[in-house]
């Protein structure tokens, strides 16, 4: 069978069995729609988290990003994996004991006050909206290039199935579906990666393959290092950025990474304290898979592309780069006039542009593996792009018609705020789906945002209002409004008011727009300590909430006010 | 509840120290071994890895995986001693 085919084939699989599971698992109640009535076990909420947080930028791009940066990208390695131990110590046991249904209804009953719960829905909306029309784009993509439909009827059909079983399920329906997701994106991960593997360095285990060495006997990075040199690159294995931005990026990184939203929600769906801790443990794990494999088809990716294209004769390249030169993700111009491909750091007479996203999509075809593997990457990008797409549905659902229509008419029927909770997610899916067609040019810049913006707002406040019982209503909105203005004042700046003078020598100390939410973080946290201080001390029923969530016994399951 | 608020302060400090142990040393397979320390770390190898290297896109991984199983398995232990465990 040819690539089409099959590529039709395991998608359309996989799309049956995700609306099966979203019919069997209709949700009935506010409770199941919200948290999935609270009675997830610890693991299959694990590999639903998983799902939930690898994105198509984690299946798709993460890889090629690392490719291109070598070191350099070990930011986003540690940081997208770090910010869970944070959330395991830190978060999840006394958001989950603290037992509502979401970050704004936390921030609202700890600092008794609504005007607090409304800056911190604003925060949620803005953070998921951004991360969802990304999401769109990602399963567009997907649509146009493998299975060649216009990207526009990709995004349509992709609204429909999130519609389907996001609005039917809630996310009862949602993690059932993101258990099955996640088994599906790593086995189309793992499949190429352990071929690759095997090729390359003869060990099957890609972390293994990664320090092994090629055929003649030099150690895979070793001999990286030297062909990118020669080519006038970086080595892969040493860094280019300054180290206070490394640490930076992977401070901001880890932080926003457990201050989003729709992973903290996942925290409330499991029944007890114990298994909100041992989840993020499995959660972490399942992530891990993906992450530890990334850097290895990275690694691999670079090397054979450059392996297969450099100093070749333009007529004799292999089929892989004719195929992808039609998606003008890889495009070659014979500038020398010599018939042959020079690859060069300089870009005056480099004659080969990669575009990142290949090295994951394209690695099946560079290793000529079989067709059916190639149809299980595309089946695997979709599924990391809809069940990340539908965690955030489900979040941005949840803020209106619970955060904001029922804390301002707290006597509506329950019936009625489940059905605000369906029109609130089928709005915001038609929503993303615009965005998905006609998507602003700043899509990729807009991603910075979101991570800044949880960790320079909900991260602090959430911190101090578990482990400080000083901390009052006055300190947390003036930190969470300093930490926000500061961070959106700094990315927008860099980002949009003034491009051309985005460079380090401009930087704050050198801090970039990336790396800029561990300083609104920071302020965030001095803030909110500084005003508490002066200002009265929280009444005794929050007192005694903070010592109640700080101790497991009497969780029950998550309830309504 | 039969918890003396003294016996809770106790319970909470332990949580608290606990806390501290494994966030020192969260920050010193990342931020330390990954990032401030990788460049003499990469005059070592393990395998074809510089360890420096190896710390940022691995190891630090690995340990993350570690750190929160070593804080379930602590925390249900001291849920118990403390009586503040679920059924």
């Amino acid at each position: 069978m040819d690539i089409l085919t099959w590529t039709y084939l395991l998608v359309g699989l996989s799309f049956v069995v995700y609306i099966g599971i979203a019919i069997w698992t209709r949700a009935g109640s506010t409770q199941e729609f919200y948290v999935a009535g609270g009675g997830v076990s610890p693991l299959a909420n694990g590999m639903a988290t998983a799902a939930d947080w690898m994105s198509a930028a984690s299946f798709i791009s993460m890889a090629g990003l690392i490719s291109f940066s070598g070191y350099d990208g070990s930011v986003y390695l540690m940081g997208w994996t770090g910010g869970y131990v944070l959330l395991a110590l830190l978060l999840a046991p006394y958001l989950r004991k603290f037992g509502k249904f979401t970050v704004p209804d936390f921030v609202g009953d700890r600092y008794y006050s609504n005007k607090a719960r409304v800056v911190a829905v604003i925060c949620a909306l803005f953070i998921s909206f951004t991360y969802v029309a990304g999401q769109m784009r990602g399963v567009g993509i997907v649509f146009s290039r493998y299975l060649e439909i216009p990207i526009e009827w990709g995004v349509v059909i992709g609204m429909c199935i999130v519609f389907f079983y996001a609005v039917l399920g809630g996310m009862k329906g949602i993690t059932y579906t993101q258990v099955a997701q996640f088994c599906v994106l790593i086995f189309a991960y793992m499949v190429p990666a352990i071929f690759i593997s095997m090729q390359l360095t003869g060990n099957p285990v890609p972390q293994l393959g990664l320090g092994g060495d090629v055929a003649d006997g030099t150690p895979l990075l070793a001999k990286l290092d030297g062909v990118l040199a020669d080519l006038g690159f970086a080595e892969y294995t040493s860094g280019r950025k300054g180290m206070g931005d490394m640490l930076m990026i992977t401070l901001a990184l880890m932080v926003g990474t457990a201050g989003l939203p729709h992973v903290i929600v996942r925290f409330f769906t499991v029944p007890r304290v114990k298994d909100a801790r041992l989840s993020a443990g499995y959660a972490l794990f399942f992530i891990a898979i993906l992450y530890t494999t990334a850097p290895a088809v990275a690694a691999f990716g670079i090397y054979n592309a450059i392996n297969s294209t450099s100093e070749k004769n333009i007529s004799e390249l292999p089929t892989w780069v004719q195929n992808w030169q039609k998606t003008n993700l890889i495009s070659v111009d014979d500038k020398n006039g010599d018939g042959k491909v020079q690859y060069l750091a300089d870009p005056a007479t480099n004659e080969l542009s990669i575009d990142k996203d290949i090295m994951v999509l394209a690695g099946p075809e560079i290793a000529n593996l079989p067709n059916w593997v190639v149809g299980l990457v595309a089946a695997g990008a979709m599924a990391a792009a809809l069940s990340t797409a539908a965690g955030l549905l489900l979040v941005i659902s949840t803020s209106v018609s619970r955060d904001l229509v029922k804390t301002f008419n707290p006597g509506i029927s329950e019936k009625k705020e489940l059905r605000i909770a369906r029109l609130a997610a089928a709005g915001a899916v038609v929503f993303a789906g615009y965005f998905g067609v006609n998507p602003p040019g700043f899509v990729a810049e807009v991603v910075a945002f979101a991570f800044g913006l949880a960790a320079a707002s909900f991260f602090p406040v959430i911190i101090l209002g578990i482990f400080s019982t000083r901390i009052n209503k006055e300190g947390a909105i003036a930190g969470m409004i300093t930490g926000l203005v500061f961070t959106i004042g700094y990315i927008v700046y860099f980002k949009f008011v003034d491009p051309t003078i985005n460079t380090p020598d401009h930087w704050w100390f050198g801090i970039s727009p990336e790396g800029v939410g561990s300083v609104g973080m920071g302020l965030n946290f001095v803030v909110c300590y500084v005003v508490s201080k002066f200002t009265p001390a929280p009444p005794q029923h929050v007192q005694d909430l903070i010592q109640n969530i700080r101790i497991p016994k009497g969780a029950g399951a998550a309830q309504d006010h | 509840m039969p918890e003396t608020p003294n016996k809770m302060s106790v319970y909470w400090k332990k949580n608290l120290r606990t806390l501290l142990i494994l966030l020192s040393v969260w920050f010193v397979v990342s931020f330390g071994f990954g990032i401030i320390l990788v460049e003499p770390l990469n005059q070592y190898h393990v395998g074809g890895y510089p360890l420096g290297f190896w710390f940022a896109q691995q190891g630090a991984i690995y340990s993350f995986i570690l750190l929160i199983f070593i804080y379930v398995i602590r925390m249900n232990r001291l849920d118990r001693e403390f009586d503040v465990h679920e059924d």
